[in-house]
């Protein structure tokens, strides 16, 4: 069973997402890192780059397969987690914790509360692996 | 095995087989232009040179010596017939700036393949010139986009794609500028309509779709689909990846298709892997032929020439120098000719028949079928979870121990929607012994996977090198060797 922390918000589209001082935390869940398997490759949004809740963001690439990584709120880039240049492997090794992806500042913090809790992202996952 | 470097001795050549240098053509180059010093070239006998790309060709995986069900690529056996036909002197000879007057041999055998692609196709026309499939996608695309853009229709900005498109699809796309939007299917492999009908909108460029789709099923809504599309106003793209199913049976035309690009490599049995060289020869509806790419052959007083942009002035332009991969192009209309219009109609026959026969021996030995009501076309998809939950062996393992078995892996883990994939694509090309066999070594796989799943997960054993670190491998490239 895939680790889905209490204290985090997810997107239907494997996100997670954490209010951190007036910042959102993005990265992808346990979930998604273990249906990946091993990343070889993410690419990151540029510093400052605008975006809007929904809209593709970011690439991670595993062996399987590349994926977009869209941004759970809207709002602006305000710093990107370049260790994963060099070590894509943290994504796996630490999906909630080292292997954060970007931190928006969210035009709306309210945006948060439209992402699943993680009781309905657990029981999304455990639907889909089904 | 030793590299050709490791065999080198200083002074070992075979110069007496080389051209002569030409001390004086030398002489004229500009120092610049000049070697410091030599080139680190292997120094070998020609007879250890012939030997060593001989046991390195010999441990190829090849259609040529292993069957090769690798899903959505349509592995055919390419015939010798159409290689020989294709390297006929004529065209080995004729230089692509010949003049029409002396090209009109090779012209007529481009006309009569248009012409053959049309029929099959049901578009009223076709460009053999796009090199490869993806560039045929592209030149499909760039197509939408002129005609919107003709029309003065500027604000059409997405592209949709169903989930179960082709990869190429949604990047085709993204290349030609567009937005994506992704359509779901549902659970039978079909476009869920309500979706689709919620996503068309002034936004809608078009609507790429492969059929049948990725998922190895015949999507059944395709004229309903076609018609949302372009109610909204929106073009339908046909991604010609899974033709051989359908081949002789049902024109994309008449779907409902606008615009199309066809795998010669795939279903019209060019050689294919790789990197080619590939022919994706692009087919439109009368909407696109204002923008069909150059140079196209027309027929032209008892004879034939090119089309140029002076006849076509909206054309999207030339997307090869001449007329596209022209060895490609012949071995198609070789192969096209041999089949002739019965044969065409067999082909898809025997592919759908092929895979179907497989699915059917596959599920009675216990496999699961992604999609169990549905008919198999000419590929279709095992989902081996049940075998990962069970045993601990995923796909992979399945896949790197089929090597063992003396076969090429069927693709694993695509499409991304069925949890450890298997796509299966037999092509009408095998014989009932060789499909009989595959589903022999599943089934033996199947039971080591119970018996001792560690001899799958360290597959293969039997090749000349163990399993392949793909992790490091595209984690820590390394694009060159240089001798030590």
């Amino acid at each position: 069973m895939s680790d889905t922390p209490d204290d985090l918000r997810y997107a239907s589209t494997h996100e997670w997402a954490r209010l951190d001082d007036g910042g959102v935390v993005v990265g992808i869940s346990d979930y998604a890192q273990d249906a990946l398997g091993d990343v070889v490759y993410v690419e990151l949004p540029e510093v400052g780059q605008e975006v809007q809740a929904g809209e593709e963001i970011a690439v991670v690439e595993s062996v399987k397969a590349a994926s977009d990584i869209y941004a759970p709120v809207g709002g602006v880039v305000e710093a990107i987690n370049e260790a994963l240049d060099d070590g894509p492997e943290i994504v796996n090794q630490d999906p909630y914790g080292d292997g954060w992806f970007f931190q928006i500042t969210p035009d709306d913090e309210t945006q948060l509360e439209e992402l699943l809790d993680a009781e309905a992202y657990a029981e999304q996952c455990a639907a889909e692996q089904h | 095995m030793s590299t050709i470097f490791d065999l080198s001795q200083p002074g070992r050549n075979a110069a007496a087989q080389c051209a002569d240098l030409d001390g004086a053509a030398l002489a004229r180059l500009p120092e610049a232009a000049l070697r410091a010093a030599s080139p680190a070239l292997p120094e070998v006998s020609e007879l250890q040179a012939v030997r060593h790309y001989t046991n390195l060709s010999a441990r190829n995986f090849s259609i040529d010596s292993q069957f090769y069900p690798l899903g959505s690529c349509t592995m055919k056996y390419n015939p010798r017939g159409a290689h020989r036909a294709a390297s006929l002197s004529g065209f080995l000879g004729r230089h692509p700036l010949a003049p029409e007057r002396a090209s009109q041999g090779f012209m007529e055998c481009l006309f009569a393949l248009q012409e053959i692609l049309k029929e099959v196709t049901g578009m009223a026309a076709v460009s053999l010139t796009p090199m490869a499939g993806a560039q045929g996608e592209f030149a499909g695309v760039a197509m939408i986009r002129a005609y919107h853009r003709a029309r003065g229709d500027l604000e059409r900005r997405e592209i949709l794609t169903p989930d179960a498109a082709h990869g190429t699809n949604p990047a085709t796309a993204v290349m030609c500028g567009y937005t994506v939007r992704e359509v779901a299917v549902d659970g039978n492999g079909d476009v869920d309509l309500d979706a689709l009908k919620a996503a068309v909108g002034p936004q809608t460029a078009g609507l790429m779709m492969t059929n049948p789709s990725t998922c190895g099923v015949f999507e059944r809504q395709a004229v309903q689909i076609a018609q949302v599309v372009h109610d909204a106003g929106g073009l339908l793209y046909y991604d010609g990846a899974n033709l051989n199913a359908i081949l002789g049976k049902v024109r994309p035309a008449d779907m409902g298709f606008d615009v199309l690009h066809l795998n010669l490599h795939k279903t019209f049995a060019t050689p294919h892997g790789g990197g080619g060289p590939g022919a994706g020869p692009v087919g439109v509806g009368e909407r696109l032929l204002p923008h069909l790419p150059v140079p196209v052959v027309a027929q032209h007083e008892g004879g034939y020439r090119w089309l140029t942009e002076d006849d076509v002035p909206g054309t999207i332009g030339r997307l090869s120098a001449f007329a596209g991969n022209a060895g490609i192009l012949l071995r198609a209309l070789a192969y096209a000719l041999m089949l002739g219009r019965t044969g065409m109609d067999r082909v898809s026959d025997f592919a759908v028949l092929n895979a179907a026969y497989l699915a059917t021996r596959l599920k009675a030995a216990g496999f699961e079928l992604a999609y169990p009501n549905r008919a198999a076309t000419h590929e279709f998809i095992l989902t081996l979870a049940a075998q990962a939950k069970a045993h601990g062996v995923s796909a992979m393992d399945f896949a790197k121990r089929l090597l063992d078995f003396g076969m090429h892996a069927p693709t694993t883990y695509f499409p991304l929607l069925v949890p450890e994939c298997f796509l299966i694509e037999p092509t009408e090309t095998e014989c009932r012994e060789e499909l009989d066999r595959f589903v022999d070594a599943m089934i033996a796989i199947a039971e080591e996977a119970e018996r001792d799943p560690e001899h799958l997960r360290t597959a293969p054993h039997n090749l000349p090198v163990g399993r392949l670190d793909d992790v490091k491998a595209a984690r820590d490239l390394k694009l060159r060797w240089t001798p030590g």
